[in-house]
């Protein structure tokens, strides 16, 4: 009975590494890739209509960039030229970056020129090792109809110092609150979350924060959660 | 530099107008400012001037408001700072924390952007489930923010029935996620689990139910007299400063701007649904108070659609990966219509399975900034109607 049940167990082993091996290989190869691979082989298998949007997609998009888009972004070169660059493009998205010196006539262009006329969001991102805070709006349109899906995220960056003293040292940017009135509560936010004082703001006290609160910027990345 | 009030705002009798707080910064209620005999600063709050903590600083001349400093952050828990710590899994259940009767919709974002950043597709039925879990959330978010406009009117019945009917859809929704409030039911790639064998019948019945109920509210208060005369215009916000402010949700619409996040820019099968973007034009109490309640029998059409057209069966979830990570710096905004309004979630990956940096942006937090204009020359009776008209819920706008 041992030797029989044995057997079969002795010669599987041997047969599955020799022909089960190369699946096996082949699927965790496969699987960390995420999509592309079984994407490409469906077309070999089903030469149909359906494989032929699923394998265009990847080859078109960085070819062709959503027209919209691209025709608000190109405005904003052409009247800007090198003072502005465009991080990316994408569906109902458009990114551009400015230096500080340029963030006020750049937002003035973009409210004048362009018709948006609202700030839905302005976010901090803080990167220690480039020594440098950015500061990115998030600025939308309520009265142009063909604008209602897009959103303009106009980045400009801060110099950003190791000891802050919020409100007294190098890291400034000038306000849009005269250009967005809606960004009035959002810049408040960042100075005391941030330490980034915009230079022209009406209201530069803090919002959120204690009075008292006598340490880093919380939202910095130095500021770390205590226990973690 | 133009730091004046918007023209339109002219307060209706005050005689005295100050000018705005000097930006020397002190903390706020100890800032020396010229006495006037005829101002008085009064304090209201911390401790609940509506639901959730935050204080108003009022002048008052008389009966009239003459200014108003809003004063948020008493809960504040630092949302944001915390999610940099977590993994995108495990961000879900604390993400939903700042607003938790409208759960759903605001991890709605978050789940959309995170999506977008690891490349995840969504089956069809559970965006279906998706946007039912929302909608009943709406539902559930203005009937408690309708209940406290009640109590703050004085209507007892308006605090009772409201509270009373929202059971109906809170056991719903406890079917269908196994929690009544705090659910933590969307993850990327779908919802967490499928619906139950019956919900169904069971939805529509009670939503029918529910759809007959809220529309009894209009004879006890909105066509109530005194309700009337208490909020019609009261707080009147023009359509050009509606714009100018960039106030979000019902405050929006009330002012005759006609924008939805869910017409405009639709997620998930929104775009198969007929939605009614509900707008009117006075822009005053009344009416931001009124378009709620109107969204409420809007998103019961809704559920109705989506039930009838979701697939009957198939798959709810992709399957993830342990730790999922975006593929390398990447960054991703996304907006949903909440039950105060558009809601957006800014995510900035750089490759990690946590995010770099996340930003909630909250319609309450946008709104707050109406609110100094608006009391600016009304009466101080008339501060509860115009502050909560404003679906203002401090502990979103804190995070």
């Amino acid at each position: 009975m041992s030797s029989a049940s044995e057997k079969p167990v002795e010669v599987k082993p041997e047969e599955k590494p020799t022909t089960d091996s190369k699946p096996v290989v082949k699927k965790p190869e496969e699987k960390p890739t995420t999509d592309s691979k079984p994407v490409v082989k469906k077309p070999e298998e089903k030469p149909t209509t359906d494989s032929k949007p699923v394998v265009k997609k990847p080859e078109e998009k960085p070819v062709e960039l959503p027209a919209f888009e691209k025709s608000i972004s190109d405005k904003i070169v052409e009247k800007f030229g090198d003072k502005v660059e465009v991080a990316f493009i994408k569906k109902d998205r458009v990114g551009i970056n400015v230096s500080r010196e340029n963030v006020h006539d750049v937002a003035e262009f973009i409210r004048d020129g362009l018709n948006y006329d609202h700030v839905e969001s302005v976010s901090g991102v803080d990167y220690p090792q480039e020594k440098e805070i950015a500061v990115v709006y998030h600025i939308g349109s309520y009265t142009d109809p063909s604008l209602a899906r897009q959103i303009l995220v106009l980045s400009t960056r801060a110099q950003r110092e190791e000891n802050p003293i919020p409100g007294s040292d190098a890291t400034k940017l000038p306000t849009l609150r005269d250009i967005f009135y809606s960004v009035e509560f959002h810049e408040r936010e960042i100075f005391e979350m941030f330490g980034v004082y915009f230079e022209g703001h009406p209201d530069n006290r803090r919002l959120l924060l204690p009075e008292d609160w006598a340490d880093l910027p919380p939202l910095r990345k130095d500021f770390t959660i205590k226990g973690r | 530099m133009t730091t004046e009030l918007p023209s339109d705002i002219k307060p209706t009798s005050s005689k005295i107008l100050l000018e705005k707080p000097s930006s020397d910064w002190l903390p706020p209620g100890l800032a020396l400012q010229k006495v006037d005999e005829r101002i008085m600063t009064l304090n209201v709050g911390p401790q609940h001037p509506g639901s959730g903590h935050m204080r108003l600083i009022v002048q008052i001349d008389g009966d009239y408001i003459v200014a108003c400093d809003p004063d948020p952050g008493y809960v504040h828990r630092g949302e944001e700072k915390m999610a940099e710590y977590r993994n995108y899994i495990t961000n879900i259940p604390h993400l939903e924390r700042p607003v938790i009767h409208d759960s759903c919709n605001i991890l709605y974002p978050y789940v959309l952007g995170v999506e977008e950043l690891l490349g995840i597709e969504v089956p069809e039925r559970a965006k279906y489930v998706r946007v039912i879990a929302a909608e009943l959330n709406r539902c559930i978010y203005i009937m408690y923010w309708l209940a406290i406009y009640g109590i703050f009117l004085g209507h007892s019945t308006m605090f009772m029935w409201p509270t009373g009917d929202r059971e109906l859809l809170i056991d719903l929704m406890e079917k269908m996620t196994g929690a009544r409030v705090t659910h933590s039911h969307f993850i990327p790639g779908g919802v967490r689990n499928d619906l139950p064998s019956n919900f169904e019948d069971v939805c529509l019945r009670q939503v029918n139910y529910f759809e007959k109920r809220i529309k009894e509210y209009a004879a006890v208060f909105y066509d109530n007299p005194i309700l009337i005369s208490r909020t019609q215009n009261t707080g009147v916000l023009s359509r050009q400063d509606a714009i100018r402010l960039g106030v979000t949700g019902s405050v929006l619409r009330a002012s005759g701007i006609d924008f939805d996040v869910r017409k405009k820019e639709p997620y998930d099968v929104y775009d198969e649904l007929d939605i009614q973007s509900i707008v009117m034009k006075e822009g005053d109490a009344y009416a931001r108070s009124k378009i709620p309640w109107l969204d409420m029998l809007d998103s019961c059409n809704i559920i109705r659609q989506a039930l009838q057209k979701m697939p009957k069966s198939g798959s709810v979830r992709v399957k993830l990966k342990p730790n999922p990570k975006g593929k390398g710096f990447d960054t991703v905004y996304k907006r949903v219509e909440s039950g105060r309004g558009s809601l957006g979630c800014y995510i900035v990956s750089d490759g990690k399975p946590e995010p770099y940096r996340l930003k909630l942006s909250v319609p309450s937090f946008r709104n707050l900034i109406a609110l100094p204009y608006l009391l600016k020359g009304e009466k101080l009776g008339n501060m509860p109607s115009v502050y909560w008209s404003l679906n203002y819920w401090p502990v979103e706008a804190d995070r």
